[in-house]
This record gives structure tokens, C-alpha cells and sequence, in this order.
């Protein structure tokens, strides 16, 4: 398995341009192949929605592998939640484009859709009453205890390193109370945070 | 073959103007699919649950599954494929153009309030998803005081404390501590 030692390799594009060498053209294979298998995983252990992603790409992509930064993830996320589309494809699409280029984004997304597709198929094919079984209900329920768990461990991580001042964690408990209280669109707050971050260019310059 | 152009089509508008995530996207779906005449509202509510426990994320289980009952496996690939492109071309677009602009100054300034409010939304979802799992819908009003047992389910109050714990102190594979605490969840709670 390629796991793991395709994660030095800077750009392997410009590599076969200068070698034309079968070595960079490995290489390359190689990554998509790694983004294929981790995107698979990643794609098999999302349950419910695309945020419970957030851990597995933090310890594959970031931990393991370090194709990103923290706070590039941050990034990420945020754009996935503000374009249109889902954020499990969005974020896969962004990342396997990073590291591989538009060959590397398209593996990403069929690699993260791929779980969904098969288990839904095996699911009709097979059983007719899988959600009335009460043994899978309480699985579920204990994943997504743990999922939180981790989401909440991920996050403050993500938070140390991207969030800068006070008024940073004021916009973020804003943020927090306004999704959980209110129930609102993510959209409305990132184009509320749009506003914002424009007022304070504003601000900022004429303080200057 | 109409249906299949037909669902690719469905499942491209709603992948090219869904916005704000998986579940916000639900009842566009169920909106745009009426044009087959195939689910009802309850039909469509059971796909939505099992698309929950099912591996992936909802929407895509949720596409497969509308895919497969209208016109068989061709159905799915095709709302899968319609449902996925339009994200690949924007995200492609996107990520090109953010790349190209990311330290212009006035980006920046957008950047450091969108970052903070992206963290908040991640805290609120992981807020919700120790709500439903761990908190327990009460009929019997506000009884988080008189009586918290009925409110909480101490078992995967226990998974959670754990897995924080787990998470937070060893290198485990965040992979490895959902299986486990699904397969203790089965049991206890």
C-alpha cells in the first residue's frame, strides 16, 4: 500500500516536466491512489453530516500525511459552507485539487460518494427494515456521541490556531448561539460575516 | 433513458443552487423529485433515516436511494453524478481564484471574520450532534432538574466523556474510537 510515503513530495507535476522519469510519474500515481483509499475511508465513516468529516481529514490529510495545514482546513470549511453544494464533496473536491491537481479532485469525490452509493445499493438489495432494528439505532447514537466528541476535540484544536484575537472568539460564540438558537442557514452567516469583515477593512484603513 | 437525463438534471440543479449543506438541501430534494411521482412524504422521511445510519454523508445516501427508486442503478449513478459535478467545477474554479487572492488585504479582512464564524458553526454542529445522541426527547416538559435521568441517557453520556477524553490525550484513530463506541452503543445504551 502506498500509505504514507507519498507525503514529502512537492510538486511531482513539475518533477516529470523536468525528468520526464518514470520516478515522478510513480509518484503521482501514488498520490492519487492514497487520496482514493483515505477519501474512501473518510467517505465510509461519515455519518449524517458532512461536518463529522472534519476529524478524519484532520488526523488523515493533516496528521498522517501533512498535505495541509490547520488552518487551511479552516479555510476549507468555510468555503465548502458558502458555495453551493454539499460540504463532504466540496471539501473533498478542495483538497484532492490541492494535492493532486484536477485528477486528484475528481478521485477525491468519487472515492468520498462511493460508500454512500454502495451501501445504499447493498441495503435495498438485501434488507427491507434495516432502520426499525433497535441494535442499530443505539449504534448510531453511540457513533454520533463520539463523532461530537472528536468534532469538539478538532475544533478547538482549529480554534488555537486560526482564531487570532478577542473579537475572533466573540464572532465565534456569535456564531455558535445564532446556528444552535436560531437554527439559521450557514449561508446567512457567512454573508453576515462578509459584512462584517468588510466594515472592518474599512475601519482598519482609516485608522491608518 | 428520458428518466436517467431526466434525474441527472434534477440532481444537477439542486447540487448547483443547494446552498448551506447536506441537510439544508432536503427538502429541495423532495420538492424537485415530485416531478417523478414516486414518494410520498413518509416514504421520503424513512430514505432520510436510513440515509442517517447508512456510511456517507445524508444527501448523497438521500440522491442514491431517490436515484435507485425511480430507475434502478442507472438512476443512482446518474443523480450521484448530476448531484456531484456542479460542486467539482466551482470548487475547482474557487480554489484556483482563492489561491490567487488570498493575502489581498480586503480578502484577508473577510478571511479573519469568516474563520471565527466557520469554528462556531463546527462547535454548533457538534452541539447538535450530542443532542440527539445523548440527550433523550422528553414529552413530559422540563424535567432537566427534577429528574435528569429521564432527559439524559447516562451510557452515551459515558461514550462521550470517553471518546473527549480519548481524543484529546491519545494519538487514536479517530476511525477506530466511532467503531468501538458503535459497538458499545449497540449494547448499552
Amino acid at each position: 500500500m502506498a500509505k504514507g510515503r507519498v507525503g514529502g513530495v512537492s510538486d511531482s507535476g513539475v518533477l516529470s516536466q523536468i525528468f520526464g522519469g518514470k520516478e515522478a510519474d510513480m509518484k503521482q500515481k501514488n498520490k492519487l491512489w492514497t487520496l482514493f483509499i483515505v477519501f474512501l475511508k473518510i467517505g465510509t465513516f461519515t455519518f449524517g453530516g458532512g461536518l463529522v468529516m472534519l476529524p478524519l481529514i484532520q488526523k488523515e490529510i493533516v496528521e498522517k500525511r501533512k498535505w495541509i495545514e490547520d488552518d487551511e482546513i479552516v479555510d476549507i470549511f468555510a468555503i465548502s459552507q458558502s458555495i453551493p453544494g454539499i460540504i463532504a464533496i466540496n471539501s473533498s473536491v478542495f483538497i484532492g485539487k490541492k494535492v493532486a491537481g484536477i485528477r486528484g479532485a475528481i478521485v477525491s469525490a468519487f472515492a468520498v460518494s462511493l460508500p454512500a452509493f454502495l451501501s445504499i445499493i447493498l441495503i435495498i438489495s438485501l434488507f427491507s427494515s434495516v432502520k426499525d432494528n433497535i441494535f442499530v439505532g443505539k449504534a448510531l447514537r453511540g457513533v454520533l456521541a463520539a463523532a461530537s466528541a472528536l468534532i469538539i476535540v478538532t475544533s478547538v484544536r482549529l480554534a488555537k490556531s486560526s482564531i487570532k484575537n478577542k473579537f475572533g472568539y466573540i464572532i465565534s460564540l456569535i456564531s455558535f448561539l445564532v446556528i444552535v438558537v436560531f437554527n439559521i442557514n450557514a449561508m446567512w452567516a457567512i454573508i453576515a460575516s462578509i459584512l462584517i469583515g468588510l466594515v472592518t477593512y474599512v475601519i482598519n484603513r482609516r485608522r491608518k | 433513458m428520458f428518466t436517467i437525463l431526466k434525474l441527472f438534471l434534477v440532481f444537477f440543479k439542486i447540487g448547483l443552487f443547494g446552498f448551506g449543506g447536506g441537510i439544508a438541501t432536503l427538502p429541495m430534494i423532495f420538492n424537485d423529485i415530485q416531478t417523478f411521482n414516486i414518494m410520498s412524504v413518509k416514504d421520503f422521511s424513512d430514505i432520510v433515516a436510513l440515509s442517517q445510519i447508512t456510511p456517507g454523508p445524508i444527501a448523497l445516501s438521500t440522491a442514491t436511494f431517490v436515484g435507485f427508486r425511480t430507475a434502478g442503478i442507472g438512476g443512482s449513478i446518474s443523480a450521484i453524478i448530476g448531484f456531484a459535478l456542479p460542486s467539482l467545477i466551482i470548487v475547482i474554479i474557487v480554489s484556483s481564484f482563492f489561491n490567487k487572492f488570498k493575502t489581498n488585504p480586503i480578502v484577508e479582512s473577510v478571511l479573519n471574520v469568516i474563520r471565527p464564524t466557520t469554528i462556531g458553526m463546527i462547535f454548533a454542529a457538534a452541539f447538535i450532534l450530542f443532542a440527539s445522541s445523548v440527550l433523550i426527547k422528553s414529552t413530559a416538559g422540563n424535567t432537566l432538574f427534577t429528574n435528569p435521568q429521564s432527559l439524559i441517557s447516562i451510557p452515551a453520556l459515558i461514550i462521550f466523556v470517553l471518546a473527549l477524553f480519548f481524543s484529546a490525550k491519545t494519538k487514536i484513530n479517530p476511525i477506530i474510537l466511532m467503531l468501538a463506541a458503535g459497538i458499545i452503543g449497540a449494547f448499552v445504551i
